[in-house]
C-alpha cells in the first residue's frame, strides 16, 4: 500500500497546480505498478521523451507545458528529432522540423537544460556516485548506473518527465541497494587482452551480454585491460540495446564491484555463463548485415561523440580526404562540437568531409535521404538499430576501419584480431 | 492452457481486450521494433519481424532495450494501431506506463496483464483469447 508524504499529496490533489496534478497522477498508477510503499526524493532527472515521434508525443509535451509545467530538479534533455540549426543540409521535411523544434521548445519552457544529448553524462551536469536520480535514455540510464554508480530505475520516456516535474520516484528498484547485488555472473575465458584492447571489444561484449542477461543484473568477470570512459559507454549502448540492462558491474572496473564477491554482494550467482572467443566472434558477426563492399556513408557516435573521441578521430584522418562517393557524419551535442573545435581537433575532421550534427542522430531524425542505403559504424547502438529503423544494411567495424572505408569508398576491415584460431 | 480454458494473470493495467493471440518468447523494443504507423513488429533481429500486431493480444516477455518504447506505444494507440493487450512475464513498467498515459490523454487504454511463467508458456499464436478486468484470460 502507497503511503504519500503531505507534499506529495498536494499535488496530487492539485494545489500546487495543474502540471504537477497530472505529473503526480501518473506517478502515483506507477508506484503502484511497481508495489512502491513510498516515494523519494531525487537531486537530477534526464528526460528522453523530448524525442519528436509524431503527434501523440508533441501533444503530451504541449499540454505540459501549457498547464504551466516546471521541472524541480536539475534536468537535462537527451535528443531532440531535428538539427535545430542544421536540418536544412538534410531530408528532413519543413513539417517534421517544425513539429520537432515546437517538442524542444515545450521542454525548455519547463526549464530543462538545452543538452540535447544522449551522453549526459559527459556534460557538467553528470550526477555523483550514490546520488538517486531519474533518467531516461537507456544508454544513459546503464551509464550512470554502473560506471559512475548513481542510481536511476529505467525510467521510460513519458514518465522521466513527470519525475521532474514532482522532484519524486517510486522508491523501488535500483534506488535501493538491495536491489543492486549482481544476478548472472559471465566470466571471460581464454579472451586474449589484445583482443580487449580493440576499440570493437566492449561494444561487441555489451551486444552479447544484453542478450545473455535478459531481465538480470550481469557481473563480467575476466576484463584484464583498463577501458577508457567512452569503451564503457559503447558496452552501456550496446547492452542496453540487446536487452535490458540498466545496471552492469565489471569486476576491477566499475564502483560497485571492486570485486565479483562485493558485486554479487557476498551472495551465489543465479546462473554462470562462460564467454569465449568464438561467443564474442559470433556476436560481432550479428552487428553486420550485409556481405558485400559497398558504403555510402560512414556514421559515428551513437552515444554522441565525446571530445576524446573527436582527438582520436583527428590524427586518423589529418591529411586525408574522404572518396567523394561516401559521405562521413558524426552525431555529437553542441558542447562537445563546440569543445572540439576549441581544441583544435575539429579543423582536420572537417577538412577530411566529415559533418557533424548535433541534438539529434540518424535514428531520431529522418535525415537521410534514400539513396543512403548501406552504412558502416563503429557503433552497436546503430549496428543494432539501423537495419530495423532505417531499413538500411550496416557493417560493424573499428575506428580504423571506418576511416579506411571512407578513403577508399569501399568496405575495407582489418579482421585479422578477430580471426578465428584453429 | 488449463483444461478449463481459463489463466489468471495480474492484471497490471486492467481492462478488457478480445483478439486473436500473437506469442513470442523474445523480448521487444517498441522503438526499432515497432512501426506504429502500420502495427507492424520490424524489428529485424526479432523473429516476428514483419508481423502485424495492431488489434492482437500480443504475449512478449518483457520490453527491452529503448526507453522510447512507451513513446512508440502512445503513438501507436493514438494512430489505431496498439496491440489489443499485453500479456508479460513479470511486471513490465514500460508497456503499463504507455497504457496509463495514453488513458489520461486519449482515454484509451489497453490492458497488461503479468502472467506466471507456467501460464505464459500455454500460450499459442492464433489463439483467440478474453482478457477481462480481474487479469482472467479465457480462451473463446
Amino acid at each position: 500500500m502507497l503511503t504519500l508524504s503531505p507534499r506529495d499529496k498536494e499535488m496530487l490533489d492539485g494545489r500546487r497546480g495543474p502540471a504537477a496534478q497530472f505529473a503526480m497522477q501518473i506517478l502515483v498508477r506507477m508506484a503502484d505498478v511497481y508495489e512502491a510503499r513510498e516515494l523519494m526524493d531525487i537531486s537530477h532527472a534526464h528526460i528522453d521523451s523530448a524525442i519528436y515521434l509524431g503527434d501523440a508525443t508533441l501533444e503530451f509535451a504541449e499540454r505540459l507545458a501549457s498547464l504551466g509545467a516546471r521541472v524541480a530538479v536539475p534536468t537535462s534533455l537527451n535528443v531532440s528529432g531535428v538539427d535545430e540549426c542544421g536540418w536544412k543540409d538534410w531530408a528532413v521535411s519543413p513539417d517534421w522540423a517544425a513539429k520537432a523544434a515546437r517538442q524542444m521548445l515545450a521542454y525548455e519552457k519547463m526549464g530543462a537544460s538545452p543538452t540535447w544529448t544522449c551522453a549526459p553524462y559527459q556534460t557538467a551536469m553528470r550526477p555523483s556516485f550514490g546520488q538517486q536520480i531519474a533518467w531516461g535514455e537507456s544508454n544513459a540510464i546503464a551509464f550512470a548506473n554502473s560506471v559512475i554508480g548513481a542510481r536511476t530505475e529505467r525510467y521510460p520516456d513519458l514518465l522521466d518527465i513527470c519525475c521532474a516535474i514532482t522532484g519524486r520516484v517510486p522508491a523501488v528498484g535500483l534506488h535501493l541497494t538491495e536491489n543492486r547485488a549482481g544476478q548472472l555472473l559471465l566470466r571471460l575465458i581464454g579472451v586474449p587482452a589484445a583482443l580487449q584492447q580493440d576499440d570493437q571489444f566492449f561494444p561487441v561484449l555489451g551486444h552479447l551480454v544484453g542478450k545473455l542477461a535478459e531481465d538480470r543484473i550481469p557481473v563480467i568477470e575476466g576484463v584484464s585491460v583498463s577501458p577508457t570512459e567512452d569503451d564503457l559507454k559503447a558496452f552501456a549502448a550496446a547492452v542496453a540495446s540487446s536487452g535490458r540492462v540498466a545496471l552492469f558491474h565489471i569486476a576491477g572496473v566499475t564502483p560497485e564491484a571492486p570485486t565479483v564477491e562485493a558485486a554479487f554482494h557476498r551472495r551465489a550467482p543465479e546462473q554462470t555463463i562462460d564467454i569465449t572467443v568464438r561467443d564474442l566472434q559470433s556476436a560481432r558477426a550479428e552487428l553486420t548485415t550485409t556481405d558485400g563492399r559497398e558504403l555510402d556513408m560512414v556514421i559515428l557516435g551513437s552515444p554522441h561523440f565525446s571530445l576524446a573521441e573527436f582527438e582520436r578521430l583527428a590524427p586518423l584522418v589529418a591529411g586525408r580526404r574522404a572518396h567523394p562517393r561516401v559521405k562521413f557524419l558524426i552525431t555529437s551535442s553542441r558542447l562537445m562540437k563546440e569543445a572540439a573545435h576549441e581544441a583544435g581537433v575539429l579543423a582536420p575532421i572537417v577538412d577530411f568531409g566529415a559533418r557533424i550534427t548535433v541534438d539529434t542522430c540518424i535514428l531520431a531524425s529522418p535525415m537521410l535521404p534514400a539513396e543512403i542505403k548501406t552504412l558502416m559504424t563503429n557503433s552497436a547502438k546503430y549496428a543494432y538499430y539501423a537495419p530495423s529503423l532505417l531499413g538500411s544494411r550496416i557493417t560493424f567495424g573499428s575506428l580504423a576501419d571506418c576511416v579506411r572505408s571512407a578513403i577508399e569508398g569501399r568496405v575495407v576491415r582489418d579482421d585479422s584480431i578477430w580471426q578465428p584460431t584453429v | 492452457m488449463a483444461a478449463d480454458g481459463v489463466i489468471f494473470g495480474r492484471a497490471i493495467v486492467a481492462g478488457d481486450a478480445r483478439g486473436e493471440a500473437l506469442v513470442t518468447d523474445e523480448s521487444l523494443s517498441f522503438w526499432g521494433g515497432y512501426d506504429f504507423r502500420t502495427g507492424e513488429i520490424i524489428d529485424r533481429h526479432h523473429p516476428l519481424a514483419g508481423v502485424r500486431a495492431a488489434g492482437r493480444i500480443l504475449a512478449v516477455p518483457f520490453s527491452k532495450g529503448s526507453s522510447t518504447t512507451t513513446a512508440v506505444l502512445l503513438e501507436s494507440v493514438r494512430a489505431g494501431t496498439a496491440p489489443a493487450a499485453i500479456l508479460t512475464t513479470g511486471t513490465d513498467s514500460f508497456f503499463a506506463l504507455a497504457s496509463i498515459v495514453a488513458e489520461l490523454m486519449y482515454g484509451k487504454a489497453f490492458p497488461v496483464v503479468a502472467l506466471a511463467d507456467a501460464d505464459f508458456a500455454s500460450l499459442e499464436t492464433g489463439m483467440h483469447l478474453a482478457v477481462d478486468r480481474s487479469g482472467a484470460i479465457r480462451l473463446i
